[in-house]
């Protein structure tokens, strides 16, 4: 069984991680479509952490009766990667249209450079 | 000698007066869509000879921007794609920096059909809307065209969410049939929404105190290209919209109330 001040403050560190992420979209210093993978994160790890009887089970599934919380851990960690593959992902894609931008802005130059020129 | 050329179409009707003393701008969000672009263009045209065209192409791989410009539109080139939302912003933007009084906004793909600019055009011009939306589901029933089953009742769910949250019957919260005025303009070049804008936008407007009116229309089919909507996307952007729409309503409109026309 899982002890109960485990539940307690896994409880209350994923409704603080909410939460956070909520007030950050508020202040739209998250923008929604990045702020959904930690919603997920956030409620399941509430559930997780808040249902007891249910962690167990699912420990027992995976075969970690010894130790119920072992499955707050593994869960919290496959989210985590989930959400750091996604910001890879991300980073690549603005990384690609960074380059775009880049070189858009000299092609704009040249031409201005160029309508300069003509003008003087 | 303006608006005197107004060419002979069955539902065209002649814009109204009052139209041709304001600057006014169409803006036409195209991704991929070379093969309905000119038409839309055309039949801006001939709805209104002194409208300006600009088409926002947002990042096509087609030959979308070269069409447009050989029809002697303004194109706003974009070098991604930026969405929808952030394609319709540029031309806001492009709008409001020129001086435009005046908006309408028609897809590229040829649904929205200009000769009912009229009707969307109404409310503005008579001064009793700062927003104008051509609504699919405003008016009775009509023979136009009608999306899918599903795509419907997505449509109503939320629409019946933003009337609940606005305080206003809204029944079309995903149309992209619109006409501005300087205020509205205004208000979306400095802040619209993405990924899946006109839900939210429907909210802001009302959150700035705008007056947005539903007009009925009648849409047509889309004459080429592919809809940018898939199933697994739509159910992806119905989280994205709730979500938005709830942390929204704790969100204190943060841009000045008042744009002077």
């Amino acid at each position: 069984m899982t002890p109960l001040v485990v539940s307690i403050l896994g409880s209350l560190a994923s409704l603080a991680l909410l939460l956070v992420v909520l007030e950050l979209i508020r202040s739209r210093r998250l923008r929604e479509r990045y702020a959904l993978l930690w919603l997920a994160t956030g409620v399941v790890l509430t559930a997780l952490s808040a249902w007891r009887s249910g962690l167990n089970t699912i420990a027992g599934w995976v075969g970690v009766e010894s130790y119920p919380p072992a499955v707050l851990f593994a869960v919290g960690i496959l989210f985590i990667l989930a959400v750091l593959l996604h910001y890879s992902t991300v980073i690549s894609r603005l990384s690609d249209q960074n380059v775009l931008l880049a070189q858009r802005i000299a092609l704009l130059e040249e031409q201005l450079r160029g309508a300069a020129g003509r003008r003087g | 000698m303006p608006d005197s050329r107004v060419v002979e179409r069955p539902a065209s009707v002649a814009a109204p007066p009052a139209l041709a003393e304001l600057r006014r701008v169409a803006i036409v969000p195209a991704l991929n869509e070379e093969a309905t672009v000119p038409g839309v263009i055309d039949e801006l045209r001939a709805f209104d000879p002194g409208l300006d065209v600009v088409v926002v192409d947002d990042g096509s791989v087609d030959r979308t921007a070269e069409v447009a410009a050989a029809k002697g539109a303004r194109v706003l080139r974009l070098p991604f794609n930026l969405g929808i939302g952030g394609a319709v912003q540029t031309g806001f933007r492009f709008a409001f920096e020129n001086g435009y009084e005046l908006a309408v906004r028609v897809d590229g793909d040829g649904q929205h059909d200009p000769s009912q600019l009229t009707a969307v055009l109404e409310p503005v011009l008579r001064g009793d809307a700062d927003i104008a939306v051509g609504s699919r589901f405003a008016g009775e029933e009509h023979d136009g065209y009608r999306s899918s089953r599903s795509r419907r009742v997505g449509i109503r769910v939320l629409a019946s969410v933003v009337s609940r949250i606005v305080g206003q019957r809204v029944t079309d919260t995903t149309s992209g049939f619109q006409a501005l005025n300087r205020r509205g303009i205004a208000l979306f070049a400095r802040d619209y929404p993405h990924d899946y804008p006109e839900v939210e936008a429907t909210v802001m407007v009302f959150r700035h105190r705008l007056r947005l009116v539903e007009v009925p229309v009648a849409m047509r089919e889309r004459g080429g290209g592919r809809s940018s909507i898939t199933a697994l996307r739509s159910i992806y952007y119905m989280v994205k919209v709730v979500l938005a729409l709830f942390v929204g309503l704790f969100r204190r409109p943060d841009l000045p109330e008042e744009v002077q026309p």
